[in-house]
Order: C-alpha cells, then sequence, then structure tokens
C-alpha cells in the first residue's frame, strides 16, 4: 500500500521544497510529519542579504530614493515613495499638490502591474494544474489576454507618471522632476475604459474558482487615514485595535532574527501579524470605490476575513478600485495646470519615517540625515518580512488540517505552496 | 528553432528579468522565439538542457558561486543580464564598508555569510553582456532575435548624449547637474534625463569616451566633484576618480 494511503494517525510526509518557484526570490519550505504527528514546519528564507542599510549610508539624501527603488523590481516606486516621505518629513518639505496626486498615481499603476502579475502569472497556474502561465496561452486564451491587458496597464500608468515602470526616473524630494504629459494622460483615461471589460472578465474567471477553505485567526497590520483607501503615509493600525504614529514604526513591527533565515520576522499583539492587500481590505474596506465593494461582496469577501488564501480575492477588488481612483486622478490632473511640480529646498538635519502602502503592504523607510544632507542611519522593514511570521504559523495549522482531512502527499504539497503564494512574498525585498 | 533558454538570478531585485514579462503588446510573439527551460520566477518546470542562460544579479555569496560554476557548465551562450550582472550594480556600494561592521549593522550578533559584491565575469566567462538598470526590453527582444538568426549582436558604441539629443531634451549639464550622459553607454533612448534626472550610468562607460574632456567639463562649469564621485560610484561602473582630482 502506498504511504500516501496509509490512515493519517500513521502518516509520515515530508516535504522540502529548496527554491520554491513562482515567488520572487528564494526561500524553502520543509515539513516534517512522524506517524500523523506534525514535527516541524518551516519557512525559510535563504536569499543573499543586500545591505542596503548600509549602502545608504553617507549618501545624499536626495539620491536616496534611486538606491533604494532598486531594493525590488517588482515595487519599485513604493520604495522610491518611501525613502522620498521619509526625507521630506525629516527637512520638513511639503510637496505640490499635483506631485501628491501624480505620486499616488504612480502607485495605483505599480499595484495593478504587480497584482495583476500575481494573480495571472504566479497564482493562475495553480488552479489551472499547470507548472506556469504558459500553456494557459493556450488553454486559456482570454484569461491571458485580460491578465496582460492588465498588467500593461499597470506599467503604462507607471511609465506615464514616473517615466519608466521599472526603478522610477522623475519621482524626486521635494515632487517631480518632470511633470506627466497632458496627451499621455489622455490616453491613459481611454486605456483604463477600454480595458474595464478584461478586468470584468477576470472577476467572473476567479469566481469560477474553489478558494480553499482554511482560516487561522491572526492580526492584520495597515496604513489608515480615515478619509481614503491608504497608499502613502498616515496611521498604523491593526485589527486588534493598535493604533500608532506613523514615526512609531518600531512599535508595530518588533523586528527579531530568526535562525536559518535571512529575512527578519515581527511580531505585535500576537505570534505573527499579516501585511498586504488583506489586511488593507480588512482596515478600510468601507474606504474603497462603490464597485470594488461590489465585487468584494460578490466575492463574501468581508472583513475581518482570516483566510491567507482570500489575499488573491482582495487583490482582485483592489484592482477594481484602482481602475476607479486612477480615472478621477488622470480627471483631476488634466483638469488643472501641472506647472508646479517641485518645492526648492536647502537640506537640513533631522531623522523621519516614511510609510507607503506598497503593493504586497506597509513599508517603512526611516532615515537619519545630517546636516550636509548626508544619510547617517537608514533602516528599511519590508511587508514580506511582517508575513514571514505568519507565513510559517500558516503552514503548521494547514498541514494539520491537511491530515485531519485524509489529503495526500501531493495534495498537501500543492496546498502549501499555494498558501505561500497567495501571501504574494517579495523575498528579495524582504531581505535586501 | 525557438532559442532553448533559461534565466537564474543571484544578489540582485529581479527586475531585470521581470521586464522579459513586459512590453505585453508583443509578448506572446516574444515569447513564440524562447523555449522556455528554466525560470524560476515564473515556472514551476526546471530543465537543465538550456543553450541560452540569462544571469541576473552579482555574486555575493559561496553558494551562488557554485550555482554559477554549474551554469556555465551547460550554457552555449551565458548572459550577463542587467547591471548587477555587468559590473555588480549598487550591490558594490556595499565593499567599501568592512564586512564585519556590514553584517553587525543589520543582523547584531547572527552569523550570516556574505561575501565581497563581484560581477559576473570576475568568476567565469560572460559571452554577452546587456547592460541596464533595469534592462531595456526592445533591446533585449533585438538581441534575442540576432541570438535566433545566428547573427552577432551588438550594442550602441556611443554615449547617452547622442539619444538625449535625438529626444531634443534640454541638456541637464546646461542646467547645472552633473549627468553622466556623456560618458554612458547610449541604448536606453536616454530615459533617466528625459524623465530630467541625471544619467548615473547604469549601462556603463560607452565606447567612444572622452573622460578627460568630461572632467574638464564639470570643473569649468565648477560643479561638484564629489557629486561626480558619487554619481560614477553608483552601479560601480566606471573607475573612481583618483584622489588627486577630487
Amino acid at each position: 500500500m502506498p504511504l500516501n494511503h496509509l490512515p493519517p494517525m500513521k502518516r509520515d510526509y515530508s516535504l522540502d521544497i529548496r527554491h520554491l518557484t513562482r515567488v520572487e526570490g528564494h526561500a524553502n519550505i520543509q515539513i516534517t510529519v512522524r506517524d500523523g504527528e506534525l514535527l516541524d514546519a518551516r519557512w525559510a528564507v535563504v536569499e543573499t542579504p543586500r545591505f542596503f542599510e548600509v549602502m545608504l549610508k553617507g549618501m545624499s539624501a536626495e539620491r536616496v530614493p534611486f538606491l533604494t527603488s532598486r531594493i525590488c523590481g517588482i515595487c519599485s516606486i513604493s520604495h522610491s515613495l518611501a525613502s522620498i516621505r521619509a526625507v521630506e518629513r525629516a527637512m520638513e518639505i511639503v510637496p505640490p499638490v499635483v506631485a501628491e496626486k501624480t505620486r499616488l498615481l504612480a502607485m495605483h499603476g505599480e499595484t495593478l502591474q504587480s497584482h495583476a502579475l500575481h494573480l495571472f502569472f504566479l497564482v493562475a497556474p495553480d488552479f489551472a494544474g499547470t507548472s506556469s502561465v504558459l500553456p494557459l496561452i493556450q488553454s486559456h486564451p482570454e484569461l491571458v489576454r485580460a491578465g496582460l491587458q492588465l498588467k500593461e496597464l499597470g506599467n503604462e500608468i507607471s511609465t506615464v507618471t514616473t517615466g519608466r515602470c521599472t526603478h522610477p526616473v522623475s519621482l524626486v524630494v521635494g515632487g517631480l522632476s518632470k511633470a506627466p504629459d497632458k496627451q499621455r494622460l489622455l490616453q491613459l483615461q481611454a486605456m483604463i475604459q477600454e480595458r474595464k471589460p478584461a478586468l470584468e472578465s477576470a472577476c467572473a474567471f476567479l469566481l469560477s474558482l474553489t478558494i480553499p477553505d482554511f482560516s487561522r485567526e491572526t492580526e492584520f497590520i495597515s496604513l489608515s487615514n480615515g478619509s481614503s483607501y491608504p497608499a502613502i503615509g498616515g496611521s498604523l493600525v491593526s485589527t486588534e485595535g493598535v493604533v500608532h504614529d506613523e514615526s512609531d514604526y518600531l512599535l508595530m513591527t518588533n523586528e527579531y532574527m530568526q535562525e536559518g533565515s535571512t529575512s527578519k520576522f515581527t511580531r505585535l499583539s500576537r505570534e505573527s501579524s499579516v501585511a498586504g492587500a488583506l489586511a488593507r481590505f480588512n482596515n478600510n474596506s468601507h474606504l474603497l470605490h462603490q464597485k470594488a465593494k461590489e465585487v468584494a461582496e460578490s466575492f463574501k469577501l468581508k472583513p475581518v476575513c482570516h483566510n491567507p488564501f482570500m489575499n488573491n480575492i482582495a487583490q482582485l477588488v483592489e484592482c477594481v478600485h484602482i481602475l476607479e481612483d486612477a480615472e478621477e486622478l488622470i480627471k483631476t490632473l488634466l483638469d488643472g495646470e501641472l506647472s508646479e511640480i517641485k518645492t526648492s529646498f536647502a537640506s537640513k538635519a533631522g531623522a523621519a519615517t516614511g510609510a507607503v502602502e506598497a503593493p504586497r503592504g506597509i513599508l517603512y523607510h526611516h532615515l537619519e540625515i545630517d546636516e550636509k544632507g548626508k544619510v547617517v542611519k537608514a533602516d528599511c522593514i519590508i511587508p514580506t518580512t511582517q508575513n514571514n511570521a505568519n507565513i510559517h504559523f500558516d503552514l503548521h495549522a494547514l498541514v494539520q488540517q491537511a491530515l485531519r482531512e485524509g489529503k495526500n502527499d501531493g495534495e498537501i504539497t500543492k496546498l502549501c505552496e499555494m498558501l505561500v503564494r497567495s501571501y504574494d512574498p517579495c523575498i528579495s525585498c524582504s531581505v535586501h | 528553432m525557438k532559442l532553448k533558454i533559461a534565466s537564474f538570478d543571484f544578489t540582485c531585485c529581479e527586475g531585470c528579468q521581470l521586464q522579459l514579462a513586459n512590453s505585453e503588446s508583443t509578448l506572446t510573439d516574444f515569447l513564440e522565439l524562447l523555449d522556455i527551460r528554466n525560470f524560476r520566477e515564473i515556472s514551476s518546470e526546471r530543465l537543465d538542457d538550456y543553450d541560452i542562460a540569462l544571469v541576473e544579479g552579482s555574486i555575493s555569496r559561496e553558494d551562488e558561486v557554485e550555482r554559477l560554476l554549474k551554469i556555465r557548465k551547460q550554457a552555449k551562450v551565458l548572459v550577463a543580464f542587467g547591471t548587477c550582472a555587468c559590473f555588480g550594480g549598487v550591490n558594490s556600494l556595499k565593499n567599501s564598508f568592512p564586512l564585519d561592521e556590514t553584517v553587525r549593522e543589520v543582523y547584531g550578533d547572527m552569523v550570516i555569510e556574505t561575501l565581497p559584491v563581484r560581477r559576473i565575469s570576475d568568476i567565469v566567462k560572460v559571452d554577452l553582456s546587456i547592460p541596464g538598470c533595469p534592462v531595456a526590453k526592445e533591446e533585449v527582444e533585438r538581441i534575442m532575435v540576432s541570438l535566433a538568426k545566428d547573427s552577432i549582436p551588438t550594442l550602441p558604441k556611443y554615449p547617452v548624449c547622442v539619444e538625449c539629443k535625438q529626444r531634443l531634451n534640454t541638456c541637464l549639464i546646461e542646467l547645472g547637474e552633473i549627468c553622466l550622459g556623456p560618458i554612458t553607454r547610449a541604448g536606453c533612448n536616454a530615459v533617466c534625463p528625459t524623465g530630467k534626472t541625471a544619467c548615473l550610468g547604469c549601462r556603463g562607460p560607452a565606447e567612444e569616451l572622452n573622460m578627460p574632456a568630461f572632467l574638464e567639463l564639470v570643473k569649468e562649469r565648477g560643479l561638484s566633484l564629489s557629486d561626480l564621485q558619487e554619481k560614477l560610484a553608483f552601479y560601480n561602473a566606471f573607475e573612481p576618480l583618483a584622489t588627486d582630482e577630487t
């Protein structure tokens, strides 16, 4: 009798995935079950560290966003803006309104691109039972086309607002180095209209899928500003009722080291917590655009949702919100003058935190700057770092549930991989 | 014949391999050229019978050296893909700090293995370099077509300035800012100066390079040499200025 047909009480099972595929960066999953008992379930990040906090030392504050954007190839705009916010707060620089609106639009583009990449390229193959998106080009052409259209739209929004979709060019301390071109904003407006059906068909496809039924109660952390769905700056809040000022990010993160992992772990009120689309939704769903609320309802997604697989759906809901909000932002930019884009400033000493909602969750950059405008100390805390502990404890609970349900080895392996992917981990970013 | 290709990443942000999935409107045609054998970020399939290896990132740990040597053995064409692979990239900024202090600053007393950052060509023979932070997808497409047609792919020899002039931009140096456009290899369509920020030289030195004249220009305009030094060091793609020059 093959091992995986033994009754759950007697089972042995081990999983040792080195360099999990279809995620950004390098990490391993190791699980050991003996005689039906879970001995170990481990999430280990083995990515090579780059030491950005050290590289930043002595760098001119104005150059910082160009370096920190290189922390991540997927969320470079968020890193750039977290640094810019930290510098501007440290030096008491207030950017012009046009710059603020353009930055928000840039973040929308990045999040749309990132969510589309995740949902269509990394997650969809799990549901279709293929090893990658490539076979889906033949088997699910409309789905792939919808995914590509949305990803392209996200990239185009980022390009129009920042000059380039990866590693932004025109986001600078004080505002923008160049205003977005009105002609291209007009084209974007048309492109958004044209691509809404792609998002609708994506919603229909995801509605047809069965999301794994698994929940483990945890704490969700995000930004919150009380008036709009969070993106740049605000209070730090959790679903356990914790509220802190942006500057008190260390009280929210409590980083610690984990043996065998080059990425740190964090905690707040419980053994673990979560950042990301589901955390933003759980804390701010009332601030979503009406259409996004309707999509959430169609998936029966309600706050506080503790099923990590629903992070995929929260991302989809955010895509709907982004298209609506981006349209409004573009309209405002087109209706106004785009001449005042940068506040001039003189360097001065200071220290401050910049927090933004990167696609994968709350991102903190803290910078201390001396009177010559050079960085003395830097600290970056990445969303995936804040999800490591939760992934770790979820793996325990998920394997135990799967053993109780009598799932076979292949099914358990697939569920574990899908669980990790649903967090959309950005591993090289978390190690930085 | 499709190109049997694999993509690997080392110490980096993975932004260059992500460009492969960009330019969505031409993506399915681009993929027609390729038979993707191994690409961890997008596929669970891992096959070892590839001809072309795109290698992204720099090298900063011993296990990376071993992985890279294995890739070199298999690949007929090993491509240093992006600025980190070609020059070490921003990661090289770490090399100006003592390693033990670097680890302590980030990890305290925990033991973390890390080596000084090296470029791919410091470890193995590189057959082809595609610089850029990130790489420009149009250039990657052009080079892949060359490889598929068995012709020799080339990079522009002239500096970014040529492309910048073609785009009718106002020169940033004229506006009082040091821009590395005059000394950096073109091929990016001058994307940074077009966005009114200085070129930081991610594509490395142009082949037709006149460094003394550039230095003279910076001095003549009374621009900051320490700013120039910071810019030249940013991607580790240029020699630092001699101390008597700063």
